[in-house]
C-alpha cells in the first residue's frame, strides 16, 4: 500500500496500462509536455515517448474523431478532455460516433474507448470549469460512464475502463485530486470489484443515502454527523452511472425503507430522477417516504463566490434526510 | 491568387462553364486528361501517373462506370417501387469514384459518406449489403474489415476524423498503407473537416481528402459553402490541394495516385476536390426542380462521364461490339443481382433491436430486452410476427 493522491493515482493506473498493453495511446490537449493541467498525466510521455502520449491540437471533435480512426485501426485511445465544460465540441463524435459505432456495425467494430473528464465545480474557477454533465452521457445508450471517488478505485477503474471493449466516460471528481489515501498498486483489475458495480460505503439502517464522485465523501461526513444524533444513514457509492447497478441500491432501500440521492448536477432529467424512478418501481411497497433529491440547481453553473450554495453540502444533504425521516426540516409544513 | 475573386463579391461560382483554360488563373489548373469529347490530352504532369493503363485496363473503366450506374438506376426504381424507403443516387459522379477507388491498393482504407456506392462496389461490396441500410434492415450492410472501408457515414464530414485517426494508427504501425475519405463540397464546412485537415498537417499522416464537389449540398449551392475554390483552401491548412475535371476517370485516376504515392512515403496528406455534378436528386426524397435551374443540367449533361470515356475508346478504336456486349451482359447481370438481393433480403427479427448496443452484458437494456421479449410473448407469438398495433 502506498499513500499517494487521487490525481497521483489515476497517473498509476494509466501507467500501468501503457506498459501492459502497447495499443494504449493516450491523446489530449497539454497531456505530454506539461503532463496535463491537473498533472494527471505527469511525465507519462518522457517515458512512453510522443506517439504514446500524444498533445493534439485544440480541438475536441478532432481529438474524440481521430480517436474513432485510431480504434478503428485496433488502437485503445484514452482521450482526455481538459474541463468538463470543454467536451461539448466532441458531443457529436461522443453520441453519434463513439456510442454507436458497434451498434452500427453489428458488432463488427469495437470502440475501446476511454474519455477521461475532469468534473464537478468547489475549485473557485470561472465559468465551463466546474460543471457536471454526465446526464448527457448517461442517457446515450452505448456508452458506459463512471465515476471513482477515491485513490484506489481511480487506480482501479481507469485500468478497467481502458480495457473495456465498451466506450467509458471516466469521470473524475477535480476537486479531490489531492485528496490522499491508501493504493494497493498490485491490485489486479480484472478481479477487483467491477467497474459496473456501486459500493456500500457506511452501512446504516434507517435512510439510504446515493452520491457518486465528488460528493461520496461529502455523503461519508453527513452519515458521521448524523450517527451523532442517533440516525444510522446508509452511503452508496454508485461508482457506476450507466448503468446504475440497482440490485444493490434495492437491497439498501429494502432495508432502510428511504431514499436520498444527491448531486452536483442540475435537479431536472438528472440521474437523481432516474435513480427515483427507478427504486420507486421497484421497491415501493417497501419505501416508507418519496425518494429525496438534494442537488444542484437548474442553473448555469453559478460564479464562484456562491458556487457553495449550488453545490449540496453537508448541512442540505442533511436536511434532505430529516425531510426523508420525517423530521423537522426547511421544507416542513409545505406539502409536495 | 484569389483577390481577384474576392473582388468579385462573393459571385464565385463553380458554374457549369467552369471547365479547363475559360477563365485564366488557377482555374487553368483543373487537370483534365479526356476532354468532354474523348479526346486525350496530353497533361505535362500527370500522363506519367497513368501511363501504364492499358486498352484493356480503359476498357475495364468503361465497363465500371456502366456498371454502377446501372446499380444506381436499378436502386432507384426499387425505391420507386417500395422496394428501399431511400436511396442517394451517384448518378453523374462515377468517374469520380471509380478514377480513385480503382486505384486503392486492398490495405488502404475507405471512409465514405453515403453516397460512395461506386466505391463500395470497386471494395468489392456484396451488392444487397450496399441496399441493407436503404431497405431499412441494418444501420450498415457490411463488415469493413472484409472490404476495408467504414460502412456509409451520414453525418457529414464525421468521416474524415475517423480517416484521419486510422492513418495515424497507419503511422504507428510502420506501415504503408493510406486511408482516405470522401465528402462533399457541403462538408468542407463542417468544423470536422477542418479539424481533421489540422490533425492531418499536423502529423503529416497518409490520408487523402478526397472531396466531390458536385455542385449542390442538398439544394444549397457550392458558392454559399466557400468563397474561392475549395481545393484553394488546402493551401491553409499545409496541404497540397489539386483540383481535377471529376468526370474524366484518368485524370481522377492519377490524382488520387500521386496522393497515394505521397502519402505511402511519408509525404503526409493530400486534398484533392474532384470536379462533378450530381446529376439527380440529393436523395429519391428531394426535388431539384425546386432549386436549381434545367439549364445547368444540360450543361452537364454534355461533360457526362460515361460518355467521356466511351468517345476515347471510340476514337482509339477500342468500343468494339465485343466491348459493348460484355459491358451490357454484365451490367444486366448485375442490376438482376440488385433485385433479387434487395427482394430476397431476410427481415430482421424484433429483439435484434437490443443486440451489439454493447460488447459487454448491460443490466439497463438486458431487463428491458427481457420486458419487451415477455410483452411480445403475451401475444402467444415470441417472435412478434403478430404484434401489429391492435393484435392485442
Amino acid at each position: 500500500m502506498t499513500q499517494m493522491s487521487f490525481a497521483r493515482a489515476i497517473n498509476s493506473g494509466l501507467r500501468k496500462s501503457l506498459e501492459n498493453d502497447p495499443k494504449v495511446i493516450l491523446m489530449g490537449e497539454d497531456i505530454g509536455t506539461l503532463g496535463g493541467v491537473f498533472r494527471v498525466t505527469d511525465g507519462l510521455q518522457k517515458d512512453f515517448g510522443k506517439h504514446r502520449v500524444v498533445d493534439t491540437p485544440l480541438a475536441e471533435s478532432g481529438i474524440m474523431g481521430t480517436a474513432v480512426g485510431l480504434a478503428y485501426r485496433g488502437y485503445r485511445p484514452v482521450v482526455e478532455i481538459q474541463f468538463d465544460g470543454f467536451i461539448y465540441p466532441a458531443f457529436d463524435q461522443i453520441v453519434s460516433q463513439v456510442a454507436k459505432l458497434h451498434y452500427r456495425t453489428q458488432g463488427a467494430v469495437k470502440m475501446p474507448i476511454t474519455v477521461r473528464v475532469p468534473f464537478g465545480g468547489g475549485i473557485g474557477s470561472p465559468e465551463h470549469h466546474s460543471e457536471s454533465p454526465e446526464a448527457y452521457f448517461t442517457h446515450t445508450s452505448g456508452l458506459r460512464v463512471i465515476t471513482p471517488s477515491n485513490p484506489q478505485d481511480a487506480h482501479t477503474m481507469i485500468q478497467q475502463a481502458i480495457t473495456s471493449d465498451d466506450p467509458v466516460l471516466y469521470f473524475e471528481p477535480k476537486r479531490r485530486y489531492h485528496d490522499k489515501g491508501e493504493v494497493d498498486e498490485t491490485v489486479d483489475p480484472a478481479s477487483a470489484m467491477s467497474m459496473g458495480k456501486a459500493r456500500v460505503v457506511t452501512e446504516g439502517k434507517d435512510v439510504t443515502l446515493v452520491a457518486y464522485g465528488p460528493l461520496v465523501k461529502t455523503a461519508r461526513d453527513a452519515a458521521v454527523a448524523a450517527a451523532d444524533e442517533g440516525v444510522s444513514i446508509e452511503v452508496i457509492d454508485l461508482r457506476s452511472l450507466a448503468p446504475v447497478d440497482f440490485a444493490t441500491l434495492e437491497a439498501s432501500v429494502r432495508k432502510t425503507g428511504r431514499l436520498v440521492i444527491t448531486h452536483e448536477a442540475g435537479q431536472s432529467g438528472g440521474l437523481g430522477a432516474e435513480v427515483a424512478a427507478s427504486i420507486t418501481e421497484r421497491c415501493f411497497y417497501y419505501l416508507e417516504a418519496a425518494p429525496v433529491r438534494i442537488t444542484g440547481f437548474d442553473i448555469p453553473y453559478p460564479y464562484s463566490k456562491l458556487e457553495m450554495h449550488h453545490l449540496p453540502g453537508l448541512d442540505r444533504i442533511l436536511d434532505g434526510v430529516d425531510r426523508a425521516l420525517g423530521r423537522p426540516n426547511s421544507l416542513s409544513g409545505l406539502e409536495g | 491568387m484569389f483577390t481577384d475573386e474576392l473582388g468579385q463579391g462573393g459571385n464565385v461560382t463553380d458554374g457549369p462553364d467552369n471547365s479547363a483554360g475559360h477563365h485564366g488563373g488557377a482555374r487553368e489548373n483543373l487537370v483534365q486528361l479526356i476532354t468532354p469529347g474523348g479526346e486525350r490530352v496530353s497533361h505535362p504532369q500527370y500522363d506519367a501517373w497513368v501511363r501504364d493503363v492499358s486498352d484493356e485496363q480503359l476498357g475495364s473503366l468503361y465497363e465500371d462506370l456502366v456498371v454502377i450506374r446501372r446499380i444506381d438506376t436499378e436502386a432507384t426504381a426499387l425505391q420507386r417501387q417500395g422496394e428501399l424507403g431511400l436511396w442517394p443516387p451517384l448518378l453523374g459522379q462515377e468517374a469520380a469514384q471509380i478514377g480513385s477507388a480503382r486505384a486503392l491498393r486492398d490495405d488502404d482504407f475507405v471512409f465514405s459518406s453515403y453516397r460512395e456506392n461506386g466505391v463500395a462496389y470497386c471494395r468489392g461490396v456484396d451488392l444487397s449489403d450496399i441496399l441493407k441500410v436503404w431497405r431499412g434492415n441494418a444501420s450498415a450492410g457490411w463488415d469493413p474489415y472484409t472490404v476495408n472501408m467504414a460502412t456509409p457515414q451520414i453525418i457529414i464530414g464525421a468521416q474524415t476524423l475517423h480517416a484521419t485517426g486510422y492513418a495515424m494508427g497507419i503511422q504507428n504501425d510502420g506501415a504503408d498503407s493510406v486511408a482516405i475519405t470522401y465528402f462533399g463540397d457541403g462538408a468542407t464546412s463542417e468544423g470536422d473537416v477542418n479539424e481533421a485537415m489540422v490533425f492531418a498537417a499536423s502529423f503529416q499522416s497518409p490520408v487523402i481528402f478526397f472531396c466531390q464537389n458536385n455542385h449542390w449540398a442538398i439544394s444549397e449551392p457550392v458558392r454559399l459553402q466557400s468563397h474561392i475554390r475549395i481545393a484553394d483552401r488546402a493551401a491553409g491548412f499545409g496541404i497540397p490541394g489539386i483540383r481535377v475535371d471529376g468526370n474524366d476517370v484518368l485524370a481522377v485516376m492519377a490524382a488520387t495516385r500521386e496522393a497515394l504515392e505521397r502519402a505511402r512515403h511519408g509525404g503526409g496528406p493530400t486534398f484533392i476536390e474532384a470536379v462533378t455534378y450530381r446529376m439527380g436528386p440529393h436523395t429519391t426524397a428531394d426535388d431539384p426542380t425546386r432549386y436549381r435551374d434545367a439549364n445547368e443540367l444540360e450543361d452537364w449533361a454534355a461533360k457526362d462521364p460515361i460518355a467521356r470515356i466511351k468517345g476515347l475508346l471510340e476514337r482509339k478504336g477500342l468500343l468494339t461490339e465485343q466491348l459493348e456486349a460484355r459491358v451490357a451482359a454484365k451490367a444486366d447481370a448485375v442490376a438482376r443481382e440488385v433485385r433479387a438481393g434487395c427482394i430476397n433480403m431476410p427481415d430482421p427479427q424484433p429483439l435484434d433491436i437490443f443486440k451489439h448496443v454493447y460488447s459487454t452484458p448491460n443490466s439497463w437494456l438486458d431487463r428491458q430486452e427481457d420486458h419487451y421479449s415477455r410483452y411480445l410473448a403475451s401475444f402467444g407469438d415470441p417472435a412478434g410476427a403478430n404484434s401489429e398495433e391492435g393484435a392485442r
